[in-house]
């Protein structure tokens, strides 16, 4: 068997590739074309060349979102499903996601999406969102016992989920017109930012929970087995189980924040990840991320140029391909 | 070696005691069984001594310093527990189970190294799942599953294994092996044991000395040939039994009765 060292090392090469070369490939593709070799052509000043304008301001900022909301979907699904112990745990599964779509629609349709400070609100209540809705959710599954129950975890989480759409359908009725159709579009999952702002406004979120994703790796792998045989191993698992969370939902608050809730990146990319290189988490989470990224950059590329010039939201992109791997997982690993 | 003195654990303030003043003494070398009915504290008992529950009252010693001083870490470089029964639900490959048990001896983000895969194989020899090291944990039987989780912790290179049940969700000849490789690992490589079983048999054919457990309180405690006795088990199990030194097996054996009047 060969060492974890050469284990990740193989596989962030190739994860890391594959993220490089969407990254480079999605900007050049769409309605106008573009080409790489003038792009970086540098004995043209950037105000003349048109190729990089395009580029770097109209095309990048999409691909860049793409990349950190499939990124933080990801990581965020691989940590709730070791945490929890269950494979179908996601953003989604667990109502962190609609919960922090709430809390961004409240802010959009009450005008609340004004910056204090110089500082976003929206980002701010799609995280208070996501973690109030893991707060309830959580508070659900360790009332009656020590530790945590998964099973009414997920149930929790489910009903959570219902019960915030009836409140995003309530908070609609009470937009007008104008709003409704921008909120609706907003829910469906789109990427389609205008420029590097919302992306820099959730920046310091991303940066704290990926920071606190480095610390999980290992504690995670342990945790998998059974909490209290993690303990007797040296983990502090109740200080796990919170970075967890803490992380986990401030990756969830930050990517719906950016595009609304796309669903079942959470749990397609952790599994195709488990199905490539293993369960080792050192390499399953960084992995994911990577994954992730260019995972919806490539759904987004779908979802810009399959029915031309019309462009789908990327949510439908996702949900076509998540709806169907969802059941494939239940019916054979379950 | 291991001394427990006056313990006390309830899981919330003003509910009742799980363990009740409870002390015992371990010598290295040693492998004691606690045996006692269902909802004794047994499990809970050995959960305190692994560190992994904070005691409300009362003292743990190993080696003479208070476990109470150790961080989990320091404390897991010591004490290694194997619960009941172990499911992955993710499939981890044999030997990356038994590398989790490096986990305290190893710095937050430092990797495995051949030293550490060098422990783990001979925690695989030791109880005989090197062959499949490299098949996932989740296709294994559940008999050498717990050989495995055992092996991962010897890994942790313990002072003290701890057992929670080893043998109640094994069929009969998983059994056998479960119990022959512990006595193996006890006489041939000097392991100190607390285990915890329903099994009286197998605590009178592996234990020299038991811990009589019943409603958190020590009841009596032993030589197994001196505490296992027809009256004991009536005290525990409100069962009357038959209680004979087996002239083959050549330890007692506890052969139920009847059930006495609830």
């Amino acid at each position: 068997m060969k060492t974890i060292r050469s284990r990740m090392i193989a596989a962030m090469a190739g994860f890391g590739a594959l993220l490089a070369a969407a990254l480079l490939v999605a900007p050049v593709v769409g309605s106008t074309s573009i080409s790489l070799a003038r792009v970086f052509d540098g004995s043209v000043p950037f105000a003349d060349n048109v190729d990089a304008q395009i580029f770097f301001i109209a095309r990048l900022p999409r691909v860049v979102a793409a990349a950190l909301v499939g990124a933080s979907l990801a990581a965020a699904g691989v940590v709730f499903q070791a945490l929890l112990r269950n494979p179908l745990a996601s953003p989604d599964t667990l109502g962190v996601s609609s919960g922090a779509a709430l809390g961004a629609m409240i802010a959009i349709t009450f005008h609340l999406d004004v910056s204090v400070a110089g500082v976003p609100t929206m980002p701010l209540a799609s995280l208070a969102g996501a973690v109030g809705a893991l707060a309830i959710v959580y508070a659900l599954a360790t009332a009656r016992r020590r530790g945590l129950s998964g099973t009414v975890l997920l149930l929790a989480g489910v009903t959570m989920t219902a019960f915030f759409s009836a409140l995003i359908l309530f908070t609609q009725y009470l937009a007008d017109f104008t709003e409704t159709f921008r909120t609706v579009r907003w829910l469906m999952g789109m990427l389609d930012v205008a420029g590097y702002a919302p992306i820099l406004a959730v920046l310091p979120m991303l940066a704290i929970a990926f920071g606190l994703f480095t610390t999980l790796p290992r504690p995670l792998d342990l945790i998998s087995l059974g909490a209290d045989a993690a303990a007797a191993r040296g983990v502090d698992v109740v200080r796990a189980e919170r970075t967890a969370l803490v992380s986990a939902s401030l990756a969830t608050g930050a990517a719906v924040a950016i595009s609304g809730p796309i669903a079942f990146v959470g749990i397609v990319v952790p599994h195709l990840v488990r199905l490539l290189v293993g369960s080792d988490h050192r390499i399953v989470l960084p992995g994911a991320a990577l994954f992730g990224a260019a995972f919806l950059i490539g759904c987004d590329l779908v979802a810009r140029t399959a029915f031309s010039p019309v462009e789908l939201p990327v949510g439908v992109v996702t949900a076509l391909i998540g709806g169907p791997f969802f059941l494939w997982l239940l019916f054979h690993r379950m | 070696m291991l001394r427990v003195d006056n313990l006390s654990f309830a899981y919330r303030e003003q509910t009742p005691l799980v363990v009740d003043r409870v002390s015992v003494e371990v010598d290295r070398g040693e492998l004691v069984g606690v045996i006692g009915p269902n909802g004794s504290g047994k499990t809970t008992l050995l959960k305190l001594i692994a560190g992994t529950l904070k005691p409300s009252a009362g003292s743990i010693e190993l080696a003479g310093r208070r476990l109470a001083e150790w961080s989990r870490r320091e404390a897991a470089r010591r004490i290694a527990y194997v619960p009941q029964e172990t499911h992955a639900p993710f499939d981890f490959a044999v030997l990356d189970i038994v590398l989790m048990g490096r986990f305290p001896h190893l710095g937050a983000f430092t990797l495995e190294g051949p030293a550490d895969l060098a422990i783990a194989r001979r925690a695989l020899d030791a109880t005989g799942t090197r062959a499949f090291e490299a098949r996932p944990f989740s296709t294994l039987s559940g008999g050498e599953k717990q050989r495995v989780v055992i092996a991962s912790a010897l890994a942790q290179e313990p002072e003290l294994l701890l057992l929670d049940e080893p043998t109640a969700s094994l069929d009969l000849g998983h059994q056998l092996d479960v119990q022959t490789l512990l006595g193996r690992l006890n006489r041939e490589r000097g392991v100190t044991m607390v285990l915890s079983t329903h099994d009286l048999n197998l605590a009178a054919s592996l234990c020299r000395r038991l811990v009589l457990l019943r409603d958190g309180r020590v009841l009596a405690q032993g030589p197994t040939e001196q505490v296992l006795t027809t009256a004991a088990v009536k005290a525990l199990y409100d069962v009357d039994a038959d209680v004979q030194r087996h002239p083959q097996a050549g330890h007692l054996t506890v052969t139920p009765l009847a059930r006495l009047g609830a």
